[in-house]
């Protein structure tokens, strides 16, 4: 669209979202100033959207009256069961029956209809009246357009970077100021947990104790992008959208190879391969020139999901089950978009059509995979199309692959049917694998961005298209997925839904300026995270004062740091950092880690391999969260308690909970109880005092000095644990003999069972495992 | 994410709230585990959803779901088919399968030969209602049951048919029916979840259950359902370690309150005195579950009233008598598994043992429920994912044969919780492969199950990625002739 006109929008949209927006996002608590610029986009379209689309949008099948009101053509066409009527009339109210309708006080003929179960309150009714009274314009679905940096606001001796001019406007506009810097240790630990996952240790707590010029944070950040813990800590993002899990899942839920794949994001990501290679290699790496076998391998993003080994099943059912599956994790998880709606009927919010979504299934139908390849019984590792990994490979091309076995491995990754073997897709009624109606050729939603016509309509061509600099959604999607990692909530909240019924962005030019630069600047991720903790916005305190409370409960404004919880992976990682017992190697065969008995006994068929839990030995009890083994249909109890992905589905961001289970966890979990064992024998044997061990455990776990009223709780603590173990020295042991890591004879006494106790209740303090 | 906020509605003094804590009264009813005023502080909408309920006065207030899983043939149960056993081994007819899809198991059986039960049936109680040899306690409750004969599903696999059944969709990663009664009601104990998962396997043929089935889908994770297990921890991390006694325990945990208390000094942070609180919960848990857990208080009567299994932990009876425990105690929803019913061949056989598991504790259920005057209160189901089909899989021979799925008509059964008793809903041709009369599919089920708990399944919805789910998908209607 013309750059004027676009222009035109951002200045209406982003005055319109500032002056709404201060204390409530939602547009219910809304006051009208007289005169106010009504926005479509901010004001009018979210409750056109979520309560008058679903029989007044783009699903024509359920369109009532024939009236369509998600385009301007059709809100303004006369109404053809009410001759001479229109639904909008611009500049008039009372001549435009929409306002009539939602006014009505006859059930019959009020909008939306009472069966509906739906209703507008009396301040979205004001606020259709008055755009219609301002002309009833309609504007573009904003993430439909073609980002395009927008003008700098003006510099401020704040500001570190552009993040911050973007930030700091928005706040002094709803009546905030930044928080002053947070403290050296602070800045280095909620740097470390987002670049690695992991705490810093003393050592690096003390070079960078002030952040002076030599050492300086740009210094303490390019170490931690360079640090190979890096991939492992970006890629639990990657593998909850590649819905990545180390069985089949439905019902025998029989043990599969995907991991020479995760393997492959931790060295992408450690690579720092841009992010449009990224996508193109996991979509059609198979279909590049001369693929190699680490582009093939980055396919099996496509082949992660669940795979039925039921006898019995119908193969056609589930075929189509899996191109589904693919062709949603690619909307959702690159586009942003929520297309499965589509699968059964147009859809009801989007202007995507039954048709188009088939379209976009057609890239993926094309696929060697089967329905069904045997039941458990003949289960194999992976499934066809199929990538060995041979021995030459792993000192190779995919030296990457943690395989220490000399045996080969295989991967199911994409493989395409070529000439008179491609299929034919169909729309299928109501999404029905036995139902197809007419066919279709593989494209992509016009509403988003035309297909090219001189692009190959397969899986490469649709990686192309998404690639595209003219692409609206994938670098402000990806851009977005970042910011929620770092901040813990997106721009846009709903970060896997850009269309209409999704949030809007709370800054929408930062956004924009941010997706227009990282592709400006080659896809470059470590750059684009680089930039934002380089920010001061990033820089923050994370204290929170009463005008927050009062003005920004949630942080929108981002006038502080967020105080979040780690998710369940990085805690692990901080447990086994902090007591010295972790074991850093990349990647690998998933491990078994200590798991409550009869988990997998208790929910099982009885049938294959994964029938029961054989929990792992030595150094791999104690790796990296990431590296857990996940079986679908029992994931790891610790993990959903902590609120990860089922990894069931494609999942953009997780939930963060607090609950009594998740108590439990902390204060009974072997792993806790050992790890604060192992650290109580290592740090007495060490210091060979209490006081200086409680001293050296709080640095570590909490990555702090701990203050004078916390050191005398702590050591009031001590004494009395120490006393109760000389006292009762028949419990020292029993307390002690937690976990498989070896309990050396000398570290059996009450020093070190006491100091377990206090290592056990710094685990358990919120700021422990809160990146704050 | 939406918790952040609700924690935050925590409007609450500081000192207050701490006190409160101290006199343990911070424990008003929780939603699931999560405390319900912070959850009235959601989003507006969201507010609004739960404002609103009840939608009307409900007639049950908890559920006890006794999942039949792998699919308990209704032939043998409560569908009498005496045709099948006149016209053995005479063929399916065409015009009664009508096109009916098989599965891979018999898709390849050139021949559909019909096999009617070698249990034999009877008539009982006032509703003169059929039921086989096999269920001679359920017999004797027949009066306070109702039997419906007429359910019908779309899936016709076992992982498809379960998530359905417990989903409202085969696929996807939606919340369990408990989770949304968790999420619609909350809980009315405080020191128990309000949605438990109980499992047991019988000695047939094994389907997996999975945790997957209990999960809260897109809801918070505070809705999941938290199953017991019959181990030495009956919640998962229950336990405190060894040599870890109460008074030890309550001195941790004011340690750690004391030094959570220095850094809400520090943040003002409300997620920070929430999180002593859930400390505080998990305490009064790990007092509240084991005194549940355990039967050895529980008279003589009651225990013969369940059969002996039932002080075997793990065991179906033993389920059932922890589930009314449970239930008695205020959660909302208790779900058991029993495995094991997946009879493809050896019916017979697998039939006879299944039956046994389950016929004596189901029946005892009911009568415990009802001399504790709970009954009405408390809708109680016995059913599983689909049915069986007439003709047999395999050979038939005199001492055995087998059925595959059927997913077009099968039996199960309701009781208490306002659904009307000793009544027989449904019913299916004298082939008893099609419905003929009254057929309840899933989502009728499940929209009539939330109308006795006084919720419109309509209206009890949450806002996905810009989608309203509900429990019933786009379809379901009350089937109002089975409430009393």
């Amino acid at each position: 669209m013309p750059k004027i006109l676009y222009r035109g929008i951002w200045a209406i949209l982003v005055s319109a979202y500032i002056s709404t927006s201060c204390q409530n996002p939602k547009n219910q608590n809304i006051e009208l100033a007289e005169n106010e610029a009504i926005s479509y986009n901010f004001h009018i379209r979210p409750i056109l959207s979520d309560k008058c689309f679903a029989c007044h949008g783009p699903d024509a099948n359920k369109r009532e009256a024939d009236l369509r009101l998600d385009t301007e053509e059709g809100a303004f066409a006369a109404l053809k069961d009410s001759p001479g009527k229109f639904a909008l009339v611009a500049g008039d109210f009372e001549q435009s029956e929409v306002y009539h309708r939602i006014v009505s006080t006859d059930p019959a003929e009020l909008m939306p209809p009472p069966e509906s179960n739906l209703s507008l309150t009396p301040k979205e009714i004001e606020l259709i009246k008055a755009w219609i009274k301002q002309g009833a314009k309609y504007e573009p679905h904003w993430s439909f357009v073609k980002a395009q940096k927008p003008a700098l606001p003006q510099k401020t001796d704040w500001a570190t970077n552009e993040i911050d001019l973007f930030t700091l406007r928005k706040m002094e506009q709803v009546g905030l100021e930044p928080n002053p810097e947070a403290q050296p240790h602070e800045l280095i630990k909620r740097a470390s947990l987002d670049l690695t996952g992991l705490p810093p240790s003393p050592e690096i707590l003390d070079k960078f104790a002030d952040l002076a010029s030599s050492n300086s944070y740009e210094k303490l950040l390019d170490g931690l992008l360079a640090d190979p813990a890096f991939g492992e800590k970006l890629a639990i993002l990657w593998l909850d959208i590649s819905r990545y899990s180390d069985s089949y899942g439905y019902q025998d839920d029989n043990i599969r190879t995907q991991w020479p794949y995760r393997d492959w994001l931790i060295h992408a990501f450690n690579k720092n391969l841009p992010y449009d290679e990224f996508i193109t290699w996991q979509l059609a790496g198979d279909l590049m020139p001369d693929p190699t076998k680490e582009q093939i391998l980055a396919t099996a993003f496509n082949r992660n999901h669940k795979y039925t080994e039921e006898g019995g099943v119908i193969h056609e059912e589930y075929r189509v089950e899996y191109v589904l599956d693919k062709t949603n994790t690619f909307s959702k998880g690159v586009l942003g978009i929520t297309m499965e709606c589509a699968q059964c009927h147009d859809h009801k919010y989007d202007p995507i059509s039954q048709k188009e979504y088939f379209q976009m299934y057609a890239f993926f139908n094309n696929s060697l995979e089967k329905g069904f390849e045997g039941d458990v019984s003949v289960s194999k590792p992976s499934k066809t199309p199929i990538l060995w990994v041979e021995k030459e490979d792993l000192s190779g091309i995919l030296k990457f692959v943690n395989h220490k076995d000399t045996t080969r491995l295989s991967v199911s990754v994409m493989g395409e049917l070529e000439g008179e073997a491609k299929r034919t897709t169909y729309i299928l009624d109501r999404g029905a694998y036995d139902s197809p109606t007419i066919p279709v050729e593989a494209s992509t939603p016009t509403s988003i961005l035309s297909f090219p016509e001189n692009v190959e309509k397969n899986r490469l061509g649709l990686a192309k298209w998404v690639t595209n600099r003219d692409n609206p959604l994938t670098a402000r999607v990806f851009v977005n997925l970042i910011w929620q990692e770092i901040f813990g909530k997106g721009i846009v909240k709903s970060a896997g839904d850009f269309g209409m019924q999704g949030d809007l962005p709370s800054h929408p030019e930062l956004l924009d300026w941010l997706a227009v630069d990282f592709m400006e600047n080659g896809w470059d991720i470590k750059r684009l995270l680089k930039q934002i903790l380089s920010s001061s916005t990033y820089k923050q305190s994370a204290a929170i004062n009463n005008k927050h409370l009062e003005i920004d409960p949630d942080n929108v404004y981002l006038a502080r740091a967020s105080r979040l919880r780690l998710p369940a992976e990085n805690i692990q990682d901080l447990v086994w950092a902090s007591s010295g017992i972790l074991r850093q190697k990349l990647g690998g065969p998933s491990v078994k880690p200590y798991q409550p008995a009869g988990i997998w006994e208790s929910a099982s068929s009885g049938r294959g391999v994964l029938a029961t839990y054989i929990q792992d030995k030595g150094d791999d009890l104690y790796r990296r969260g990431i590296y857990n083994f996940i079986k679908l249909t029992v994931p790891p109890p610790k993990a959903i308690i902590f609120d990860s992905s089922n990894r069931d589905r494609c999942e953009i961001g997780r939930g963060r909970t607090n609950t009594p289970l998740q108590a439990l966890v902390m204060m009974n979990d072997p792993m806790i109880l050992e790890a604060s064992r192992v650290l109580a024998g290592n740090l007495l044997d060490k210091h060979k005092d209490g006081e200086k061990s409680i001293e050296m455990a709080f640095k570590r776990i909490l990555c702090r000095e701990m203050s004078s009223k916390e050191k005398s709780i702590l050591t009031g603590y001590y004494k009395d644990q120490l006393n109760r173990f000389t006292q009762n020295p028949d419990q020292i042991k029993p307390t002690l003999q937690v976990g498989e890591y070896p309990l050396e004879e000398k570290t059996i006494k009450a020093e070190t069972a006491a100091l377990m106790q206090v290592i056990v209740s710094m685990y358990n303090l919120e700021e422990t495992i809160t990146k704050s | 994410m939406e918790k952040e906020i609700l924690e935050q509605g925590l409007n609450l003094n500081r000192r207050k709230f701490l006190s409160r804590l101290s006199l343990g009264v911070g424990s008003a009813a929780l939603g699931s585990l999560l405390i319900p005023d912070l959850f009235k502080g959601g989003s507006p909408s969201e507010a609004a959803i739960m404002d609103a309920l009840p939608h009307f006065a409900p007639k049950a207030k908890r559920v006890i779901y006794l999942f039949q899983n792998g699919a308990p043939s209704q032939l043998e149960t409560f569908d009498y088919k005496p045709l099948l056993n006149k016209n053995i081994g005479q063929e399916l007819p065409d015009s009664i399968r009508g096109g009916q899809r098989l599965t891979g198991m018999t898709a390849g059986q050139t021949s559909f030969p019909l096999v009617g039960s070698y249990f034999p049936f009877q008539q009982y109680g006032e509703s003169r209602a059929w039921i086989s040899s096999l269920f001679p306690h359920t017999s004797k409750v027949v009066d306070d049951i109702c039997i419906i004969k007429s359910m019908h599903t779309e899936a016709i696999n076992h992982d498809p048919a379960l998530t359905f059944f417990q989903t409202g969709a085969q696929v996807g990663n939606r919340p369990s029916m408990g989770s949304w009664l968790s999420y619609g009601l909350g809980s009315e104990n405080s020191n128990l979840p309000a949605f438990c998962v109980l499992l047991s396997r019988g000695k047939g043929n094994g389907q997996g259950v999975y945790s997957k089935l209990w999960s809260n889908g897109f809801l918070d994770a505070t809705h999941q359902g938290v199953q017991f297990s019959n181990s030495e921890d009956p919640v998962l991390y229950l336990k405190d370690p060894k040599s870890m006694n109460r008074d030890e325990r309550r001195k941790m945990l004011d340690q750690i309150a004391s030094m959570n208390d220095l850094s809400y000094r520090e943040f003002n942070d409300p997620q920070i005195s929430a999180k002593v609180q859930q400390y505080e919960m998990a305490f009064r848990m790990q007092t509240a579950v084991p005194e549940m857990t355990d039967v050895s208080k529980e008279p003589d009567s009651v225990i013969k009233m369940y059969g002996p299994d039932c002080l075997v932990p793990g065991t179906y009876a033993a389920n059932c008598l922890l589930a009314r425990k449970l239930s008695e105690s205020g959660v909302r929803f208790v779900q058991l598994y029993h495995q094991g019913w997946d009879t493809h061949d050896n019916l017979p056989n697998q039939m006879v043992g299944q039956a046994k598991d389950v016929d004596q504790a189901s029946a005892a259920l009911i009568s415990d429920l009802k001399q504790r005057g709970l009954l009405d209160e408390t809708l109680v189901i016995w059913g599983g994912e689909f049915g069986r089909t007439n003709y047999c899989q395999g050979k038939i021979l005199p001492e055995n044969y087998g059925r595959d799925h059927h997913p077009r008509a099968f039996s199960i059964w309701m009781a208490g919780g306002g659904v009307k008793s000793g009544m027989v809903y449904g019913e299916t041709d004298e082939f008893g492969y099609n419905i003929v009369e009254n057929p309840v599919h899933v989502h009728d089920f499940q929209a009539t199950i939330l109308n006795l708990m006084g919720i419109d399944h309509e209206r009890l919805i949450y806002k996905h990625l810009g989608r309203r789910y509900r429990l019933t998908d786009v379809s379901g209607k009350v089937i109002n002739d089975i409430i009393a």
